[in-house]
């Protein structure tokens, strides 16, 4: 009896433990849930309230109120900058895993390594440029950025999917006198299909959750949903229901999808590295 | 399938050298839209940052744009701010990496090992990365750590804390916190993938072999997950030393600068100031640290692929 029940009791007992960790990495997305339901005067209680009975009249307010047009604006700059990742990164990758050109290595890294120079390096006369191009405030320098962004791990990423393919694929249509288009758009294409959905996850969750240029470079016609949060630090006074309703709407989209790609999660975040 | 690998990187250069020229420009194609586009994005700009970091100027004062020299360089070493900064970026990213590569850890092999529910703790342990950081930041700040209304405050009173102001009191400790909630999840994941690669058959030889969990532990499982934990620290701190969003939030940089980290700095002098000269050295100091860090995490990510190539 013995035998059988140390390994049982070692799973509870663990179980137990992991599930505790997990409550607590978990809690402050519940707690975001939770406040959204409440009403004003429920979510700047002391003590705070914790049995109350739900209501989504926060949530209503928000998506009537004027949070619809920033929810737009980073849904345009996410897609738009996605779907130009995928136009100029799936040729480019093609060409570094598939017919590797000289310095493939060296062109890996060059992309790569503009993906972690940090926007310092950059900010200032970008930001000239589009001052200059009028280009402030207008979701086109969003979607130009982000696709600067993202574009060199698209390229990565996607590279890595490409060399999946066996080679004699490629062999066989160039015999059977496929053009180049041909070649991309009829083999290529569909067998990486799990590498685009990855590349567009990774370019999606980095673009809608951009912070930085969204705040500096857009004031209000152009505004994504992070700069909507912003309005909470100043002077909205104590809107906490309120507040929580917009995380939680704000954040819905990229957890949805990275709840839904798990498995590629791991492989965007990492560029291909692993699997 | 082991042919096409090894191709990959460093056989490249064999397999092209033969080509003719033609062939090669139909090879070469296909990468320069990608390549043309990065380059005048980043490449430009960043010739542009190291040229107006020898100008003085201030955009908001009309012909104020005149050759300083080193000026804004000279002005970075006197100055009390960027040293703070720096030192805050390196407090930051050091304490939020170790941190959370060792709860990652931890979660990791909690979620190897024999429990209930591995996939849906997986799944549940993931949502504070993909979490806005901006409304992460929020939350924390004005639900859970505020004095009055938060829950922790108030969850912690009966214990003698009183109704601590985290943020304000420790403001480091809490951007730190909150980082370490988002990038734990990071890090687990990563070092769980390292994790199911091992063969659990040699654990359990070593098992048999009587060694006891902290011998296998230390001896087969940490060498074979040791480059998946270096290769998150070190991707994970080019993505922390930028650390923004939440300071933003938080902190705003403050109280005084106790949390203004270089980027924050730079936004300071940029946004707030308007000296296009001075934050553009500061722009060129952050790329000098960030190759330092990075040099050493593109060292890693290739061992790991040809690791990868030779299997």
């Amino acid at each position: 009896m013995r035998t059988v029940d140390a390994p049982l009791r070692s799973k509870v007992l663990w179980s137990v433990v992991g599930w505790l960790v997990v409550f607590v990495f978990f809690f402050p997305v519940i707690w975001m849930w939770l406040e959204g339901l409440k009403t004003e005067p429920q979510a700047a209680s002391s003590p705070p309230t914790i049995f109350f009975v739900p209501t989504l009249m926060e949530f209503q307010e928000v998506l009537g109120g004027d949070f619809p047009p920033f929810f737009i604006n980073s849904a345009i700059a996410s897609i738009v900058s996605t779907l130009l990742v995928l136009v100029l990164g799936l040729p480019a990758a093609y060409a570094l895993a598939i017919r590797p050109v000289k310095r493939t290595q060296d062109v890996l890294f060059f992309f790569i390594s503009t993906r972690f120079l940090p926007f310092a390096a950059s900010l200032v006369p970008l930001y000239l440029l589009a001052r200059d191009l009028s280009l402030l405030d207008n979701i086109l320098a969003l979607i130009l950025i982000y696709t600067t962004i993202n574009l060199p791990l698209g390229v990565w990423l996607l590279r890595s999917f490409l060399l999946e393919i066996p080679h004699d694929l490629f062999e066989a249509a160039r015999v059977d006198g496929a053009a180049f288009r041909h070649e991309i758009l009829r083999i290529v294409v569909p067998l990486i299909a799990p590498g685009l959905a990855a590349t567009s996850l990774i370019c999606l969750i980095f673009s809608w959750n951009e912070f930085f240029y969204a705040v500096n470079f857009t004031s209000s016609t152009a505004a994504t949903a992070p700069i909507f949060l912003v309005s909470f630090i100043s002077g909205r006074g104590l809107f906490y229901a309120k507040l929580a309703a917009a995380a939680t709407l704000a954040s819905l989209p990229v957890l949805l999808a990275g709840w839904i790609a798990q498995k590629q999660l791991i492989r965007g975040l990492t560029m291909g590295a692993v699997k | 399938m082991s042919i096409l690998r090894s191709v990959g990187i460093g056989g490249a250069r064999d397999a092209a050298a033969s080509v003719s020229r033609r062939d090669a420009w139909t090879r070469r194609l296909p990468l320069l839209p990608a390549f043309i586009y990065v380059f005048l994005l980043t490449q430009i700009p960043f010739v542009l940052t190291i040229y107006y970091s020898f100008f003085s100027w201030n955009l908001l004062k009309e012909g104020s744009f005149q050759f300083a020299g080193l000026d804004n360089y000279t002005r970075l070493v006197t100055n009390e701010s960027i040293r703070t900064a720096i030192l805050n970026t390196v407090i930051l990213t050091l304490s939020v990496i170790a941190i959370s590569v060792i709860l990652g850890m931890a979660v990791a092999m909690l979620l190897n090992s024999e429990v209930f529910g591995k996939g849906i703790m997986r799944t549940l342990m993931i949502a504070p990365f993909l979490i806005m950081p901006t409304a992460g930041a929020l939350i924390w700040k004005d639900t859970l750590l505020n004095p009055l209304f938060g829950l922790l405050p108030y969850l912690l009173s009966p214990f003698g804390l009183g109704r601590v102001d985290w943020v304000n009191r420790f403001p480091m400790a809490t951007v730190v916190a909150v980082e370490v909630w988002r990038w734990t999840p990071f890090m687990m994941l990563i070092i769980l993938a390292g994790l199911q690669s091992q063969n659990p058959e040699v654990l359990e030889a070593a098992r048999v072999d009587g060694a006891n969990p902290l011998q296998a532990f230390r001896r087969i499982t940490l060498p074979l997950v040791r480059p998946f934990i270096e290769l998150g620290a070190l991707l994970g701190s080019l993505f922390v030393v930028q650390t923004y969003d939440s300071i933003f939030m938080l902190t705003y940089g403050g109280p005084g600068e106790d949390t203004t980290n270089i980027p924050f700095l730079l936004y300071l002098v940029a946004f707030q100031g308007y000296s296009i000269g001075q934050a553009s050295a500061i722009g060129v100091v952050a790329v000098i640290i960030t190759i330092l860090v990075a040099t050493f995490a593109l060292r890693t990510l290739f061992s790991i692929f040809q690791v990868e190539a030779r299997r």
